[in-house]
């Protein structure tokens, strides 16, 4: 059966998303994720979307919690390389990403997640593009 | 008047077939030269719409046709299937109202993203949505 590969680099997971995901793939995709984070106490997930044309209401869905079952497990969740045309379209379709952090590329994202892991050791979270807390509670 | 150009028909039953019907919707929309950015709209509110189609209607049936009226050209879907229908319309077009404790954003999003938006349902008789995106729109 066809599956997504979840990369361990360092701290981090890396997930880069190539084929179109159907249902199945895509839950199977949250599934494992969450059992890799658990397993390897990753603190950080990047999601590689570049590859991606469409993302609809449904995978937003999966990214989303993803990021929030994350949350649960102590790791912050970034989508990188989103393409503009999708971007523009989930504005329009009004799908927000509560928790969920967007950089350009994974070396941005990998940057992002050192930074928020740095400041969550010192317990200040001065990551200002959103807001955790209010996303976690959103998902509950 | 809107004059149609070439349409497909292509029966929706199980989830594989969003992907095809997504992969036919980019097909047309390239042929006529839509941009990428109301490429990606389109494809998306199909994927919305099928999605409903599956979850809701039990699946059933979307027709993809290139049309034109004047000097623009278009995509026109129709996706019809014969489930239960819509009890409220009106409550089913706003955003937020789900009955399959998703996001309640299917319809209203969909309604955003393209130029034009029909809703037929009928009680125990099933649910059309109609739309067109303009290849310009
Ligand atoms: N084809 C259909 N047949 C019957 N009911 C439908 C159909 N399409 C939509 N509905 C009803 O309208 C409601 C709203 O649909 P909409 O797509 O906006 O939201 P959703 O599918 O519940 O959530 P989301 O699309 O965000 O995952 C659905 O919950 C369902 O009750
Ligand atoms: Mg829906």
């Amino acid at each position: 059966m066809e599956r997504i590969p979840i990369l361990k680099m360092g701290h981090f997971l890396l997930v880069t998303i190539q084929v179109d995901l159907y249902d199945r793939l895509a839950m199977d995709l949250e599934a494992n994720l969450i059992r890799e984070v658990n397993r390897t106490g990753a603190k950080g997930v990047l999601i590689d979307i570049s590859a991606v044309e469409i993302v609809d209401s449904f995978m937003g869905r999966i990214i989303g919690n993803i990021a929030s079952m994350s949350k649960l497990l102590d790791a912050q969740t970034v989508v990188v390389g989103m393409q503009p045309a999708v971007a523009i379209t989930l504005v329009e379709l009004g799908l927000e990403l509560p928790g969920v952090h967007t950089a350009l590329n994974v070396e941005r994202g990998m940057e992002l997640l050192q930074g928020m892991i740095i400041s969550d050791d010192i317990i200040i979270d001065d990551d200002d593009d959103t807001f955790p807390e209010k996303g976690f509670d959103k998902d509950q | 008047m809107i004059l149609s150009l070439k349409k497909d028909l292509i029966k929706i039953n199980r989830e594989q077939d969003v992907v095809l019907l997504r992969n036919r919707t980019k097909e047309f929309a390239v042929k006529i030269k839509m941009g990428l950015v109301n490429q990606t709209k389109l494809i998306t509110a199909a994927s919305e719409l099928v999605r409903n189609m599956l979850r809701y209607g039990g699946g059933g049936e979307v027709s993809v046709e290139a049309v034109t009226k004047g000097r623009d050209n278009g995509i026109r879907m129709i996706f019809k299937d014969s489930g239960p229908g819509i009890a409220d319309v009106n409550k089913a077009m706003m955003d937020g109202y789900s009955t399959g404790k998703s996001l309640g954003l299917g319809l209203p999003g969909t309604k955003r993203l393209v130029n034009e938006f029909d809703l037929k349902s009928e009680l125990g008789k099933g649910t059309t949505v109609t739309i067109i995106k303009w290849a310009n729109g």
